[in-house]
């Protein structure tokens, strides 16, 4: 198995400024962006999206992390029960622009499970999706509105993403 | 929250005693993320959908029947109630062959209380449904021990070194037993107190303290959980009478008075007042009974999350 690395920490706050200021082209109703990432590492990509949109709009933006597991559709697949975690999102979502943000899309599933899940919460005005890294392979018709890096890959390889939060350092490496 | 690295394996919940304190911890913070789909505009997630739960009570409840009932619905699994006289067994069939029915109706979970200690174990060896405990006459009542525990944890943010007393029908409680199991395993310190024909000396043998003065068990209580005298399951007068009962053990607001000033005061209902707690304490602020019943929801749904999530292989 050998592994390259695809983004450093440089690139990644390259990508993640980039996405910032599409994310404020894109939506003028600024006053509604809300921020949500998915659990684990989804999460810290929000709080870092939020703070750069943040300071080019002059005022914080509400973050919250979603934990999806109990809306995933592999349960009965599964020899075990996968752990769930708590969800935190502390404002309403009702009539915002929720901007979804996870590290890689691949199916695409998880990002039905968590799109399910936000709506227990209440009923955005719409929902964006913003990811890290776009590797393809998408098994429901789901398509990113701001990708940090395209990145074709194929079925077998795996694609690690690392966060400082939660790793100690930033990377994104694909292994094969 | 921090993710555990353990992985669940069970099918069944039988029990307090056969579980590991990883198995309960486990339990208790999978507990705490269902505790907040009670809390969302939509309190309902997928993750049974499709699985079919029967509730089979061949004892009476209504508590924890519900409690049960509403904790499938809110993970979209479908319900089935099943009471004693509604039953076939009342026309002969035995649990037995009942529960191969049930198998035949193809139910994924089969949720018993039954009179006879061991009944859930029995049919957990004859079918392949998840069989959880609903309380299986005096032998353990493990839901019960998982919501107090989970109650004790989120109110005082840990168990081990915690003073626990546990007050009133001992002898004749599923609920004391599988408390006692829990909160030893996890590191309290328990005291049983209450008549000595209803809290005999045996009971410390699995590892806590036996008392029958009320004063001495209350003083140092962090915690105080009341139990109700179980009539329906004394076969003769263990004590003179329910008014010397209260005298001497009830815990009325000069007791109350006389306790920690953080004590908690729980119980796993149905609370009979002016006989085992006076009206004024179990309304008071550091009541969590009400509490005890919004935990129980959520402690539910994490176990039949955890022993129905994933197929066995």
């Amino acid at each position: 198995m050998s592994v390259a690395p695809i983004m450093d920490a440089a690139a990644i706050e390259r990508a993640l400024a980039r996405m910032a200021h599409e994310i404020v082209e894109g939506n003028p109703e600024a006053d509604a962006i809300v921020f949500v990432g998915l659990r684990t590492n989804g999460a810290p990509l929000a709080h870092r999206l939020a703070t750069k949109v943040g300071e080019i709009l002059g005022r914080e933006l509400p973050t919250g992390e979603l934990d999806i597991t109990m809306h995933r559709d592999d349960l009965n697949l599964r020899e075990t029960p996968p752990a769930v975690g708590l969800s935190d999102i502390p404002f309403d979502v009702t009539g915002k622009t929720v901007v979804l943000v996870d590290d890689v899309l691949f199916t695409g599933r998880s990002i039905r499970a968590a799109m399910d899940e936000l709506s227990d919460f209440g009923r955005p005005k719409c929902i964006r999706l913003a990811v890290l890294v776009d590797r393809g392979h998408r098994e429901f018709p789901i398509r990113p509105d701001y990708v940090g890096k395209n990145l074709p890959t194929s079925m077998t390889e795996r694609v690690t993403v690392s966060l400082a939060e939660i790793a100690d350092k930033d990377e994104v490496v694909i292994e094969k | 929250m921090k993710k555990t690295k353990f992985t669940w394996q069970r099918k069944d919940l039988l029990g307090i005693q056969e579980l590991s304190a990883d198995e309960i911890f486990h339990i208790l913070d999978t507990a705490a993320a269902f505790k907040q789909v009670g809390e969302r505009n939509i309190k309902k997630v997928p993750s049974l959908r499709g699985k079919t739960l029967i509730n089979l009570f061949i004892e009476p409840s209504t508590r924890t029947r519900t409690s049960f009932e509403l904790a499938a619905t809110r993970l979209s699994a479908d319900v089935v109630n099943i009471t004693a006289n509604a039953s076939s067994l009342v026309k002969g069939e035995t649990l037995k062959d009942t529960a191969l029915n049930l198998q035949a109706l193809h139910a994924d979970i089969i949720v018993i209380r039954h009179g006879a200690a061991g009944a859930p174990h029995f049919l957990s060896k004859i079918v392949k449904a998840s069989i959880i405990n609903a309380g299986d006459g005096a032998h353990e009542h493990p839901t019960q021990a998982l919501l107090d525990a989970f109650t004790i944890r989120e109110k005082k943010g840990k168990i081990a070194g915690l003073n626990v007393t546990i007050l009133g029908d001992i002898l004749y409680s599923r609920v004391a037993r599988s408390n006692i199991w829990l909160l030893t395993k996890l590191g309290a310190k328990v005291t049983l107190a209450g008549p000595s024909t209803l809290v005999p000396h045996v009971f410390e043998q699995l590892g806590c303290r036996v008392t029958h003065d009320m004063e001495e068990a209350i003083r140092d209580a962090d915690v105080i959980n009341l139990l109700r005298i179980q009539h329906e399951r004394q076969r003769k007068t263990m004590f003179p009478s329910i008014g010397e009962y209260t005298a001497m053990f009830g815990l009325n607001k000069e007791r109350f008075a006389r306790t920690k000033p953080d004590a908690m005061i729980m119980h796993p209902g149905p609370i009979n007042r002016g006989v085992e707690i006076d009206s004024d304490v179990a309304d008071c602020s550091r009541s969590v009974i009400l509490e005890q019943v919004t935990n129980g929801l959520a402690v539910r749904m994490a176990v039949l999350y955890l022993c129905s999530g994933g197929q066995p292989a």
